[in-house]
């Protein structure tokens, strides 16, 4: 006998908003986010739990989409990528998360497929810990691959949006002779533009 | 895109509302913890199910506790970070909280559970891939096929347990309660020795079948002088399976001289390595003396001489060999420490 997926109700919280979906049985939550919701900003990388680029925060920890059932959701908490700006927005910052602007000033990216995981894995680390060391940034980022940058500019944004939300004078990068990040909010001169 | 197959899922909130819904299953359904090796397995479509049983929400299942002993009580459904966090793991069982603190990745941890950790499928290069991928090489003896791509001619699959946890809890001496739905022969219920869960057969290399339930995770008190370690080969360090792990156990009285070692080394064949002979040597000789130095250097020998990783797993075999006395050095380094 084959056994057939029953449609299952469930209710739960994504981005602060309450979602009433039905979805079959063996659904992941990456599937009801993408494929119902039209909530793509958590990629589908490997759908087998190799690279983090389906992390989404579950009760504000990092988790991998792609291996939860969508039914197992129930109840949770969940934050997308979609859903960092609003949260910021929401108390009482202005902008971008300071890890997406940090992230969008480093140019901590490249392709921007592990993006979303590595921001999503950042705001977890800040809000439990608002001044961890590099080695706690490296272990906090340890399960999101990325194929393109090579990882450091990606633990500069990191500790460019602690250093600015500390007060404390940003690390000047290893890239850079001057430092970009003094006094300034956007990258101007000779490293930044819109390169 | 990685499809799961369908399946009826289920939630029930007790253990025996779970062990009856797997046996209703006729041998067709399968506990969900947290999923990090059962789901891929599915999308791999090398394990099957028709009824998939979550566990989440089985409060029993879950918690740490110290015992009126000194040991602990582990339920399986705590997560991997629990265990490796709790202070208590890592004052009664340092080489469980070093091993788990090494599992997989920061979200792996978070999802997944230490029941799942011990009964974790058994890992080969030729069957951790979609069903696409191995119906173009030829399916092996594990799963729909009749030959083994390790071993030409082996009639049993050798595929390497590769759970973390494994070696750290054989050296624990931990004991593990299980129960399956009952019937007229019995209550269903049964402890095992943390040794007698694992043949030698990677198709699966339990004693137990899929319909039982592990409950508990029993580990004795450790004496006053216990020093326990893990350390882990892998290619990254993090996200990565081993490609050899040593857990490695020392009890030494008030002087520092070691009454009881054991050495156990997990991804070699389809259940956890105890080098018997290799650890037999450590006994008697003295931490920081001499008689520790000459005990080590005869310890990698012979744990070289009685390990032989097999091209099951990536990694060259005869390299990962060669890691052996290394990484049975490293673990005591990290039991001492
Ligand atoms: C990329 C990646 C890397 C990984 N790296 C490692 C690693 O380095 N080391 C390592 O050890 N593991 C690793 N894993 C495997 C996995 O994350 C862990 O072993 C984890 O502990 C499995 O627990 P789980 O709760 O997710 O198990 P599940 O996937 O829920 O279950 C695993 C198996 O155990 C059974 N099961 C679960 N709970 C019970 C129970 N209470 N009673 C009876 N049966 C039960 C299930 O039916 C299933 O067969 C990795 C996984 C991935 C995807
Ligand atoms: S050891 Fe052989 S039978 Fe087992 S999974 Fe690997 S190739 Fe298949
Ligand atoms: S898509 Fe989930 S870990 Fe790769
Ligand atoms: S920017 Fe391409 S994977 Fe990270």
């Amino acid at each position: 006998m084959l056994a057939m997926s029953t449609p299952i109700s469930l209710e739960l919280s994504i981005n602060d908003d309450r979602v009433r979906a039905s979805v079959p049985a063996h659904w992941t939550l990456l599937e009801l986010l993408r494929y119902e919701l039209g909530l793509t900003g958590t990629k589908q990388g490997c759908d087998k739990g190799d690279c983090g680029a389906c992390t989404v925060l579950i009760d504000g920890k990092p988790q991998l989409s792609c291996l939860i059932l969508a039914a197992n959701a129930e109840g949770k908490k969940v934050q997308t990528i979609e859903g960092l700006q609003p949260a910021h927005r929401k108390a009482g910052g202005v902008g971008l998360d300071p890890v997406q602007d940090a992230f969008d000033r480093c140019g901590a990216l490249q392709c921007g497929f592990c993006q979303s995981g590595m921001m999503l894995s950042a705001r977890a680390l800040l809000n439990e810990n608002p001044t961890p060391d590099r080695t706690e940034i490296r272990q906090a980022l340890s399960g999101n691959l990325c194929r393109c940058t090579g990882y450091t500019q990606i633990v500069q944004a990191v500790e460019l949006a602690i250093a600015e939300s500390t007060g404390a004078e940003p690390e000047s990068p290893s890239w850079s002779d001057g430092n970009p990040w003094k006094s300034t909010t956007s990258l101007s001169g000779k490293n930044g533009g819109d390169a | 895109m990685l499809r799961l197959p369908q399946f009826t899922l289920e939630r029930p909130t007790t253990i025996e509302e779970a062990i009856q819904l797997v046996a209703d299953a006729n041998g067709r359904g399968r506990f969900l913890a947290g999923g990090t090796d059962l789901i891929p397995n599915l999308k791999h479509e090398f394990i099957e199910a028709d009824v998939v049983v979550a566990l989440g929400g089985i409060e029993a299942l879950r918690g740490i506790e110290v015992t009126a002993e000194g040991g602990l009580s582990i339920g399986p459904l705590t997560s991997l970070v629990d265990i490796a966090e709790s202070a208590d793991v890592q004052r009664i069982a340092p080489a469980l909280a070093q091993a788990v603190g090494t599992i997989a990745g920061p979200q792996h941890r978070q999802m997944g559970t230490i029941g799942g950790n011990v009964m974790l499928d058994t890992r080969c290069q030729w069957i951790n891939q979609s069903h696409f991928w191995r119906s173009s090489l030829g399916f092996c003896l594990k799963k729909d096929g009749s030959a083994c791509h390790v071993v030409e001619g082996g009639k049993r699959c050798v595929a390497a347990a590769s759970n973390d946890s494994a070696p750290a809890l054989a050296t624990l001496a931990a004991t593990l309660d299980f129960q399956k739905a009952p019937t007229e022969y019995g209550n269903g219920k049964r402890t095992l020795a943390f040794d007698e869960l694992f043949k030698a057969d990677g198709a699966w290399n339990k004693k137990v079948s899929a319909d039982e339930l592990l409950t508990r995770i029993h580990i004795p008190a450790t004496p006053v002088g216990h020093k326990g370690g893990y350390a882990k080969l892998r290619m990254r360090g993090s996200i990565d399976f081993p490609l050899l792990g040593v857990a490695a156990r020392l009890d030494v009285d008030g002087e520092g001289v070691i009454e009881h070692a054991d050495i156990v080394v997990i991804a070699l064949q389809a259940r956890p390595l105890r080098v018997r002979k290799a650890s037999a040597l450590l006994v008697g000789a003295k931490l920081g003396a001499a008689s520790y130095d000459d005990a080590l250097a005869a310890v990698m020998v012979a744990a070289y001489e009685q390990c032989h990783p097999l091209p099951n797993i990536p990694g060259d075999h005869e390299w990962r060999q060669e890691m052996v006395p290394i990484y049975v050095k490293r673990a005591l380094a990290a039991a001492i420490a």
